[in-house]
């Protein structure tokens, strides 16, 4: 065995060709790699006993040795690939699930649709160049009713229902004291919306004791009619994705003057009259006019130098409008089966 | 205002259908409301008079009626009602006519006794949603007449809803004077029928608070008989109206009310002691109403009196005392001008409704009461008879509402709605709605009709402008941006942002009302500082929150007893506080969680969900603001929740929340089968982010260690975590909890803490013995402090 021959080197090839041929798995392989060709490996043994030759024969047979080498790591690499690519093909046909069933973690929640509706109109106003302003929802007397126009003894605190904590002190009734709030703070020009939260002494199958509004405001010189009218066409039209019928009916608010009320042509008929326009093909959606000049004298604001409009919506009806809800009560019942329709 | 098309066609000659009216009125700012016939069709109803009535033979209930129809011969009917009399005019439902309920005459023997039609009640006839007795027809009806025919029911019943500012649109005078404005038709008259004097009968009036009573007009007539019937005609109109048919006398009050917007009032002569006094309630003075209320009227409340008591409060409502009634032999009547801050907010303070006070209070035309006595005083002579007194008043001119000419510019006008208008044009609209209106070259001045109290601005005058000329005519622009407004930091932290995490992180938002129960209230707060609504609409709504959870807690129980176990909610609000005499309001983000901590789902069992799943929700929040690297939790008291499960949220010394396990006591008394965790932060302080600042990463590897030590059950995480940061300084670039342990192989009374540590440095590798000399450090650190010793 020990002897240094090209007879006995052909036959070490041969020998591990063979056990190459037949080794079934990678380690059994790198078994026969070490055997053959490792530090202490049959064929490293021929190279270190070299020295038993001739020194004529030494460089042939070195040369046989190394190409025997290479051959048998070609070998070896070629057998390793052919495993590898059988345990590959066997790892396949094991590892088989079913990709149908459900994945795992946690799930997804959503907004409330309230909040998602006045996101959308703070979208669209915010590009039109307004900002978002905020008051509180304890007021006084003086910022929801006085400075808007309407005193003591006012037909129009009768249409309020208000609550009331003290004989000055209120739950606002409306968001248009956050009009004076921020005309007090903020010289024009002035661009707002204020979104919030408002309460009325009233509750039945349309009204909730708190709903929300959200107030636009837009104060310069030289504000005009046609301009209000160019913004609330717009952002009905953005809002409703739609380009539908706007029209604007003469109407009544203290604060305003001319004032106006917006209806649209209706979006579940599209106009020819159904039970939720009650036939008429339009909803009414808004309010909407020329800020009053008593309400610049309130804030000190010269209203020959200055004009301005301003409207107020409520969330709760264009969001049902938009969603198709068909019951106002139903946004603060908080019934997780109804919220998670507007994830 | 509901008002009657074929009474507003007898003031106005309008070429224009029902549909066209509505449509005008409604787009000028009259919406309309609804538009009803006056009553349905009748056919096969007629007009019969009764020739004879005789009892029932077979029962006493029962009368037995001849009825001429005017065939050849009279017919017998069977009636139940108790008001037939020979000679009465009644709708008779002949055999095979169909009610507006729809039943369907036939003829039918009743005890005996065969009946061919049927007598009709005003409820029969579709008109009256509950009658006493036969619809009684005058003696003017045509005997076979159709009743629908004879009653002119095809009429359009049209309800108006006036804004505040229309108080003279309360009338039919009003609307159809509103609608000649609008279309530039004129009015067929202006002027009423009046009544001359045939007594010098009068009573002595002393008006004592003018400024509330400019104008007083009484008139006595005596001699009247109140037994007689009101006219269908004009029952027909009131009914058509909204206002119910009671007495002659009342009667024609409200039809002059109703036709020219003029409350008038009606008092039994022989029931006031002595004359009339307009004056002010005195202390303590008492009325009873003629809807049989006692009121005790504040010092201010304008009343009608007579020489020894109140026999009305002024324009809002009759005292029973003077009131008439069917004996009532000589009335006053009275039609005044009260001012509309005198009447204004009264009747709804005083709890009463009624058709005079919300006319006064929106503005009576001053002019109206002279005409409008005559008018019924002359209605009245042709119903009940009587013998009318001179017409006497006092009137202080000086306090009669003033009509100040309005200046209109004309550039001001086409700057306001942003359009040009001809002046030719504006001028024909100025002077339908005013008669004083003088041109100048560039605006004009408008003396304001007397019963406008809405013209009193250059502005009005533009609203009437355009609601004339149309808004549709308005053309549609957008605004200049002169300035951009308002200004966005990136160091602000939207609440969206926040909005977005928890509902990312399985959270739904809920909106609850700002008003809870008290008793719910007190279970998470306190006390004290706990704002109440005066006028609540129910006792469980009557605190202002001072905590979010009260509501969140209740949308949590609606969710479990809707079968849902698996319950993850916030809201975003606001909490009021009272504090030293002033109101604050906070906004916050409170939250509910229970259930288990992920959905029901295959592989996996899920955990209840505990403080810590609770905790990583709140530090996941956190972390997007500026206190994320100074925060910590304290152990709480906190009311409502479990004091070995609540935790204070401190940024440095400042409380910005808390969250933590319900009290099981506060679960049992809310009836809560599960067990849940509540939470909420301080949003004021909360909503700022710091701007990140970029650091220089290291090319260097870093090394992972992991550490074990043993320390005493009291010392608490933060406590070591704080302590390695110290003791291995910056190098420490990641520093992980990852086990606790009590139990086997350790000491009761101390615990296990792993931890795994990252070290780094900026400027070179570290070296085996760098990490040695560090690890060493908080050892000796951990050991120092809490006696720690190295876990092997």
């Amino acid at each position: 065995m020990n002897e240094v021959s090209s007879q006995h080197l052909d036959a070490l090839v041969r020998e591990a060709q063979q056990a190459i041929h037949a080794a079934a798995k990678l380690d059994a392989l790198e078994d026969i790699r070490v055997r053959f060709l490792g530090k202490k490996g049959l064929l490293t043994l021929q190279l270190k006993r070299i020295g038993a030759l001739d020194a004529v024969d030494r460089p042939i047979f070195g040369s046989a040795v190394n190409q025997a080498k290479r051959t048998l790591e070609a070998d070896i690499a070629h057998r390793r690939e052919q495993l590898q690519t059988q345990l590959v093909a066997k790892k396949l046909e094991d590892d088989v699930i079913d990709v149908t069933l459900p994945g795992r973690g946690m799930g997804i929640g959503g907004l409330h649709p309230v909040t998602r509706t006045i996101n959308i109109m703070e979208d669209i106003f915010v590009r039109m160049g307004f900002a978002t302003a905020d008051g509180p929802e304890l007021e006084d007397d003086f910022h929801n009713f006085e400075a808007l126009n309407i005193p003591v003894g006012h037909p129009a605190r009768a249409m309020h229902d208000t609550f009331y904590i003290d004989e000055q002190l209120v739950l606002r009734t409306h968001t248009s004291p956050v009009q004076i709030r921020y005309m007090q703070e903020y010289p024009p020009p002035l661009r707002i919306i204020a979104p919030g939260r408002v309460y009325r002494c009233d509750s039945d199958v349309t009204h909730t004791p708190m709903f929300h509004q959200i107030e636009g405001l837009a104060v310069d010189e030289e504000i005009s009619f046609a301009e209000l009218k160019g913004v609330l066409i717009h952002f009905l039209r953005e809002f409703f994705e739609s380009e539908l019928k706007v029209r604007f009916r003469p109407s009544y608010f203290p604060f305003t003057e001319p004032s106006a009320e917006v209806d649209i042509s209706c979006v579940l008929c599209g106009g020819a009259g159904c039970r939720v326009c009650k036939q008429s093909g339009w909803l009414e959606v808004l309010g909407c006019g020329m800020v009053h000049p008593e309400v610049f004298a309130h804030v000190q604001l010269d209203s020959e130098r200055y004009s301005g409009f301003a409207f107020g919506l409520g969330v709760e009806r264009l969001t049902m409008l938009r969603y198709g809800v068909d019951d106002l009560r139903l946004f603060f019942e908080n019934d997780l089966n109804f919220l998670r329709q507007f994830r | 205002m509901i008002v009657s098309e074929s009474w507003i066609r007898n003031w106005i000659d309008i070429r224009m259908d029902v549909d066209g009216l509505v449509d005008r009125l409604t787009m000028s700012g009259l919406e309309v409301d609804s538009v009803k016939r006056a009553g349905p069709d009748l056919p096969h109803i007629v007009v019969g008079r009764l020739t004879a009535v005789r009892a029932h033979p077979g029962t006493s209930r029962l009368t037995v009626c001849e009825v001429d129809v005017g065939g050849h011969s009279p017919l017998t009917v069977v009636c139940g009602a108790p008001n037939v009399m020979v000679g009465a005019r009644v709708p008779t439902a002949l055999a095979n006519a169909t009610l507006p309920s729809g039943g369907v005459i036939e003829p039918a023997s009743i005890h005996g006794i065969d009946s061919q039609a049927m007598l009709c009640s005003g409820m029969e006839l579709g008109l009256e949603d509950s009658s006493e007795g036969l619809y009684l027809l005058d003696d003017d009806a045509i005997i076979g007449q159709r009743v629908d025919a004879y009653l002119q029911l095809a009429d359009w019943v049209i309800d108006i809803d006036l804004t505040p500012n229309r108080g003279d649109c309360l009338s039919i005078l009003g609307i159809a004077r509103e609608l000649s404005v609008l279309t530039g038709s004129p009015l067929r008259h202006t002027d009423v029928p009046g009544c001359a004097a045939q007594t010098e009968r009068v009573i002595d009036l002393v008006v004592s608070a003018p400024a509330a009573c400019p104008r007083y007009f009484g008139r006595i007539v005596e001699d009247i008989d109140n037994h007689a019937f009101t006219p269908v005609w004009m029952r027909e109109r009131l009914r058509r109206c909204g206002i119910r048919p009671i007495s002659p006398v009342v009667d024609v009050t409200n039809y002059v009310m109703l036709e020219l917007g003029q409350p008038m009032h009606a008092f039994d002569r022989d029931r006031l002691r002595g004359g009339i006094r307009v004056r002010t309630a005195e202390p303590g003075e008492t009325i009873e109403l003629l809807d049989g209320s006692e009121l005790r009227p504040d010092v201010k409340t304008l009343l009608i009196a007579d020489h020894h008591r109140a026999v009305a409060v002024a324009g809002i409502m009759g005292g029973v005392d003077s009131g008439i009634d069917a004996q009532t032999r000589h009335i006053v009547l009275e039609a005044a001008h009260f001012a509309p801050s005198a009447v204004a907010g009264r009747a709804r303070s005083f709890g009463l409704n009624s058709e005079s006070a919300y006319r006064f209070e929106r503005g009576v035309d001053p002019e109206l009461p002279f005409p409008a006595i005559h008018y019924a005083s002359a209605l009245l002579q042709d119903i009940v008879g009587g013998r009318p007194g001179p017409v006497f008043d006092e009137t202080t001119q000086r306090a009669l509402p003033k009509r100040t000419a309005v200046k209109l510019r004309h550039a001001r006008l086409e700057q306001v709605l942003g359009m040009q208008m001809e002046a030719d044009q504006v001028d024909t609209m100025l002077r339908r709605c005013a008669r004083g209106v003088r041109r100048y070259k560039h605006h004009w001045e408008v003396k304001p009709p007397s019963h406008r109290f809405d013209m009193q601005r250059e502005c009005d005058l533009i609203e009437d402008i355009i609601r004339i000329h149309g808004y549709h005519r308005v053309p549609v622009s957008f605004p200049k941006l002169s300035k951009t407004v308002g200004q966005l930091t990136e160091s602000r932290l939207p609440l969206a942002r926040l909005r977005t995490l928890l509902t990312d992180r399985d959270y739904q938002e809920v909106i609850t009302y700002s008003f809870v129960d008290a008793a719910v209230n007190e279970l998470f707060g306190d006390s004290q500082g706990v704002i109440r609504i005066a006028n609540p609409i129910a006792e469980n709504m009557s605190v202002l929150r001072t905590n979010m959870c009260g509501g969140l807690v209740q949308a949590a129980i609606t969710n479990l007893n809707r079968q849902q176990r698996r319950i993850r909610l916030f809201e975003v609000g606001r909490t009021f506080h009272a504090h030293d005499g002033k109101r604050q309001e906070k906004l916050r983000l409170g939250g509910v969680v229970c259930g288990k901590l992920a959905p029901e789902q295959w592989a996996q069992a899920s955990q209840e969900i505990d403080f810590y799943d609770v905790k990583a929700d709140i530090e996941a929040i956190l972390a997007l603001t500026s206190c994320s690297n100074r925060l910590t939790f304290k152990q709480s008291n906190k009311n409502g929740l479990q004091p070995g499960q609540a935790a204070e949220i401190y940024c440095e010394s400042r409380a910005v929340g808390f969250l933590g396990r319900i009290h099981p006591q506060v679960q049992r008394d809310l009836d809560l089968e599960s067990s849940l965790f509540l939470f909420q932060l301080d949003l004021a302080s909360l909503l700022h982010r710091d701007i990140p600042q970029f650091v220089q990463l290291s090319r260097f590897p870093a090394i992972q260690r992991d550490l074990s030590i043993i320390v005493g059950v009291e010392v608490s995480a933060e406590m070591v975590l704080n302590t390695i940061i110290e003791a291995g300084g910056k190098r420490i670039v990641n520093l992980n909890l990852f086990d606790v342990y009590r139990g086997e192989g350790i000491d009761p009374g101390r615990k296990s803490i792993a931890f795994g540590l990252t070290l780094q440095d900026s400027s070179r590798t570290l070296t085996d013995e760098d990490v040695d000399s560090t690890i060493s450090e908080i050892i000796a650190a951990l050991d120092d402090r809490f006696g720690a010793q190295l876990r092997t």
